[in-house]
């Protein structure tokens, strides 16, 4: 058998919330909320852990913009302190290089870190999720008990499309959902938020496009002064700290 | 050192397989590590050897090692994992998380980092003996 998964809630076990920031498709800005929720309960005084699980398209380093950081060996792996966060990502060991990943190495890859890495003692582990419902959230679910999802979407009825097959499966999967934070939004209709409580879920922010986002990438200091992190900040204060 | 994540994931599956067969003593554990991770047995069986709680004192270790063939999924070549023909750098990358293989390794024959672990990644349990 395969040992790796009998430790993986030990690993956690010192850890207050574990939540996964998941999104139906790619591309609505998930991996900015996931930082920037990081940052921004790390700011509020809380011991925060970032995990990138995104190993194909990786993102999390480049926002913060993370240079030369590395894991210590100690009786597995112990993430580096980077930006105030206890920090983890495949980029450590993938580097720059292209990494092809079929599903059976991505749930490899996700059992392997999930089993060597000591996070230690922490308030909250923010994962930033590959996009969709394939692997990662499948074996996320599956091997971590206390699992919760904040789901990002855009104001594209294309985006909800997909968030609504990932809470239908969350849901099927008795998995706590926090809500769902509507990014990017350039308009003033309600519908995002509508069709969120439908699904009997709290629609928890909406974040304006906001063109400073983009400048702010690789400096998370300029990322904490746009208004994504004013309204995360809203939504930590809200959902996560209350 | 970090073997003892992995020796630690042993002992506690070994103990599960055991409480669920009704073992109370065990006498074998027999563990497959393959190439791939490049784990260094002697630091395993240390870790094993101190992390064992007492159900397993008379236990055995049998660590055996495995070969790692790989299989381009384009061309179908299958050929032998080997260590000596990477870096430092990307042989320590490997080890700590084995599908990293993918950013570094290439067919041999096409050239594509499209293939397939068939057998020898990392750490298996394979067996464990024991009286009930």
């Amino acid at each position: 058998m395969d040992p790796r998964t009998t430790v993986i809630n030990e690993r956690l076990s010192r850890i207050g919330r574990i939540i996964a920031v998941s999104s139906g498709k790619g591309g609505v800005g998930k991996s900015l909320v996931a930082t920037t929720l990081a940052l921004t309960l790390a700011r509020k005084g809380c011991k925060v852990g970032l995990f990138d699980l995104d190993f194909t398209s990786p993102s999390t380093h480049l926002i913060m913009g993370v240079k030369d950081a590395q894991p210590k060996e100690e009786k597995g792996i112990v993430p580096p302190v980077v930006k105030g966060l206890a920090y983890m990502t495949l980029v450590y060991y993938s580097g720059d290089q292209a990494t092809p990943l079929r599903g059976e190495d991505v749930s490899n890859a996700l059992i392997e870190l999930l089993s060597v890495t000591q996070w230690g003692e922490l308030d909250v582990l923010v994962i930033d999720m590959p996009p969709g419902i394939s692997d990662a959230v499948l074996d996320l679910v599956r091997l971590v008990k206390r699992i919760e999802f904040l789901i990002v979407t855009t104001p594209s009825l294309l985006a909800f499309e997909t968030v609504k097959k990932q809470v239908s499966l969350l849901k099927d999967l008795k998995v706590p959902i926090i809500g769902v934070v509507e990014n990017m939004k350039m308009n003033r209709t309600k519908n995002i938020e509508q069709e969120t409580e439908k699904l009997g879920l709290k629609f928890l922010a909406e974040i304006p496009y906001d063109l400073k986002v983009e400048e702010a990438i690789g400096d998370e200091k300029k990322l904490l002064d746009t208004t994504l992190a004013q309204r995360i900040k809203e939504v930590a204060a809200s959902s996560i700290t209350q | 050192m970090h073997e003892w994540a992995l020796a630690e994931a042993v002992i506690t599956a070994a103990q599960q397989i055991a409480a669920k067969e009704k073992l109370k003593e065990i006498k074998e554990v027999t563990i497959k590590v393959g190439e791939l991770q490049q784990v260094e047995q002697d630091i395993l069986r240390f870790a094993l050897s101190q992390l064992k709680p007492a159900s397993f004192k008379n236990a055995k270790f049998h660590i055996t090692k495995a070969k790692t063939t790989l299989k381009c999924r384009v061309c179908e070549h299958t050929w032998l994992f080997r260590k000596n023909k990477l870096d430092e750098d990307t042989a320590e990358a490997i080890h700590f998380v084995p599908e990293v293989a993918h950013a570094y390794i290439k067919c041999p024959k096409c050239g594509s980092p499209d293939f397939e672990i068939i057998e020898g990644r990392g750490v298996w349990l394979e067996n464990i003996k024991g009286v009930r």
